[in-house]
């Protein structure tokens, strides 16, 4: 063995643990959370910020890119709160329920908890951690746990806020929930949530996550599912952004049998966006989809990386994203793929494609198959290109200027992705958005 | 004036000189037959109108009623009147064919200033349209020509030639790979549309689309210029003798 080798902290890591070290006696949580804490901080300074010579962030270079820690989000201040109202307006005029979190913080009063259907409740991170509760004890860190994953660490430690959703054995819950993430301090933060959403046996959700940040701040989110056999949940996260933000978020998810998981990523800008999303199939029969699409311009990042883990037979998982890249920017699609010896039948595919704009986009694809079963389906594909020439000349020569065949190109290859998403409204509302930003792009 | 007057036209695709000094004259209301062997030009000669990217004319003039359109975009001669009906049309998944028209009609439209249709407007034109020549109205819900036949490809191109109503058409092999009845309903739907406003040139290997679509002029296009032109006859003179007379080498082989 080599000796232990370990680098210089950099500024950033040096501040991160003298935030921990003041904070950590006023996070929320009892004496056994306060331990949790502690180990991973543990965890985290012994990883250090994930850099380039990290395989599963070699495109990404935390390091490099955080030269300095944001310090940590406070309670939000009234004009905070007040910009919050307008959060998560992307998603349309869909009747969502509201839960909101303003710089990390559960906002009840921005929040719509009036009249749940029977079979869900809706609760506060912090006040669970403080109170204890026996859905976080027994699911916190472990749903999919990530011990390698330093930022995972870096939100266990620091987390501070979130949502705990609960929906029980059979329950269907008609109106999807809105959980609207807003970072809108004046001096840019850091802000650390910790969600927790266990749907149980035969239930069925709609989650729609919307992060919106306010200039400079840092975000590191994360999120454990728990979905339970015969179950169908619809998860939709959306980020948009500012060229200055650093957004980087973790979905933690397992998956009984026999259920469905409509998972969809949708990136309109931001700076450096990087979304992890580890998902464990538990069961036999089940169905996961995960999708996504990414708009960026300038200098814009958007790193999407996923690992499946295909851990019982006779499941299908799906994996279609798409990047429209314009200016220097950068879409990175990492996706894993790992059947283990007794999954047979398991059937296997993504597809991940970039279209760049222009000559400075850059895109990078990672496909990686891990395979011990031996009588399985998967496949893996990956494109990049510029707009197909001869279907330009054939939009143009009907008389459709340049500008709007290309546009009519750029919906038709992000549309692929986005008609993933099962509900209609949300799905029309995201390709409006879709529209406006090629309209951006003209001006 | 002349609808469509070609000048000494020389074009170049990759470096190499495909046309090379073409000469055509068209009136106003005149159909014109391009024939001629695989090879030599006729394909370049409609993207060269059309205004495709990579096909460059190194000398010679374009003039439609008068105006050279060489320096325009493919959407500006659209506006002008020149549609160019594909020899392959293309597939364009995920933009349904119905927004595709409205798009391309309502552009067109816009660039001349005139005032955009309505959607009851448009629906009621392009309903009346797809009837005659047979189209599926569910068809025009689906991804431009994805899923869509050759024959129906085809169909699909006159469609938007009745909806553009441009003032020349150029039809580029409209005939291949159609069966006899796709054949008749496509050559009706371009009968239809001749007019003494409306010229036409179309390009075709065969002499069987000229007598569904039976023109004024045929010309023989060979190794890049016009080597002979004549009345519809020629093209039953070319049936009978084929293209080898025209082809210097080619006619001296065996």
């Amino acid at each position: 063995m080599n000796a232990e080798v370990r680098t210089i902290k950099t500024n950033a890591e040096q501040a991160l643990a003298a935030a921990f070290a003041v904070a950590k006696a006023k996070l929320p949580g009892d004496r056994k959370v306060a331990a949790l804490r502690e180990a991973a901080f543990g965890r985290f300074d012994a990883l250090g910020l994930p850099h380039r010579r990290v395989e599963e962030w070699k495109y990404t270079d935390l390091r490099a890119i955080i030269r300095e820690a944001r310090p940590i989000a406070g309670p939000p201040d009234a004009a905070s709160m007040a910009r919050a109202k307008t959060a998560g307006s992307l998603i349309g005029d869909m009747d969502a329920r509201r839960i909101v979190f303003v710089n990390g913080t559960f906002v009840p009063e921005l929040s719509d908890l009036v009249g749940l259907s029977p079979g869900l409740s809706v609760r506060s991170m912090a006040q669970a951690l403080a109170a204890g509760d026996p859905l976080v004890e027994a699911n916190l860190g472990k749903v999919v746990p990530a011990e390698r994953e330093g930022v995972v660490a870096l939100n266990t430690a620091l987390m501070c806020d979130g949502a705990i959703i609960h929906v029980a054995k059979g329950a269907t819950v008609e109106r999807p929930i809105h959980l609207v993430f807003a970072a809108t301090g004046q001096t840019p933060a850091s802000v650390f949530t910790r969600s927790l959403v266990v749907i149980e046996q035969g239930a069925r959700v709609m989650l729609v996550e919307s992060h919106d940040a306010a200039a400079g701040h840092h975000v590191n989110t994360a999120l454990e599912m728990v979905v339970g056999d015969n179950a169908h949940v619809d998860h939709i996260k959306i980020t948009a952004g500012l060229s200055d933000l650093i957004h980087v978020s973790s979905l933690m998810a397992s998956i009984g049998a026999n259920a469905r998981l409509n998972d969809f990523a949708f990136n309109l800008g931001g700076g450096v966006v990087r979304n992890q999303t580890f998902i464990r199939l538990d069961g036999e029969g089940t169905h996961a989809g995960l999708r996504g699409a990414s708009l960026l311009k300038d200098k814009q990042h958007v790193d999407s990386t996923l690992v499946i883990d295909h851990k019982a037979g006779l499941c299908q998982s799906r994996e279609v994203f798409a990047a429209v890249l314009d200016g220097e920017s950068r879409g990175v699609f990492q996706g894993k793929i790992v059947v283990h010896q007794h999954a047979q039948k398991t059937d296997a595919r993504m597809m991940t494609r970039a279209l760049l704009l222009s000559d400075e986009a850059e895109a990078d694809h990672k496909p990686e198959l891990e395979i011990f079963a031996d009588d399985v389906q998967c496949g893996h594909g990956a494109t990049s290109g510029a707009l197909n020439k001869d279907l330009k000349f054939y939009l143009m020569a009907r008389g459709i200027p340049e500008k709007e065949a290309e546009a009519l190109l750029v919906q038709a290859f992000v549309g692929e992705a986005i008609e993933g998403i099962e509900h209609a409204g949300l799905r029309d509302a995201l390709m409006g958005q879709v529209v406006v930003w090629l309209q951006g792009r003209e001006d | 004036m002349p609808m469509l007057e070609v000048k000494n036209l020389h074009v170049t695709v990759d470096g190499r000189e495909i046309l090379k000094g073409v000469d055509l004259t068209v009136g106003k209301g005149e159909v014109h037959a391009i024939m001629g062997p695989n090879g030599s030009g006729k394909s370049t000669l409609s993207y060269v109108l059309a205004g495709k990217p990579g096909y460059e004319a190194t000398e010679g003039q374009v003039l439609l009623d008068g105006e050279d359109i060489l320096g325009m975009q493919s959407d500006e001669r659209a506006a002008k009147g020149i549609f160019l009906a594909f020899q392959y049309p293309l597939e364009i998944p995920g933009v349904a064919t119905m927004t595709f028209l409205r798009t391309a009609l309502n552009a067109q439209r816009k660039k001349r200033g005139e005032v955009e249709l309505s959607t009851p407007e448009f629906l009621k034109i392009v309903r009346e349209a797809a009837r005659r020549l047979e189209i599926d109205t569910d068809m025009l819900r689906r991804g431009v020509n994805v899923g869509f036949s050759g024959g129906e490809k085809k169909r699909n191109e006159i469609l938007q030639m009745a909806l553009l109503q441009p003032r020349l058409c150029v039809l580029d092999e409209t005939d291949s790979g159609l069966d006899i009845d796709a054949l008749k309903i496509v050559s009706d739907g371009v009968n239809r549309l001749r007019s003494p406003d409306r010229s036409m040139v179309v390009i075709t290997h065969y002499q069987r689309l000229l007598d569904h679509i039976v023109p004024d002029v045929v010309h023989v296009l060979s190794a890049g210029r016009i080597v002979k032109t004549g009345g519809k006859e020629l093209a039953l003179e070319l049936e009978a003798t084929g293209y080898a007379q025209f082809q210097g080498e080619a006619a001296a082989a065996p």
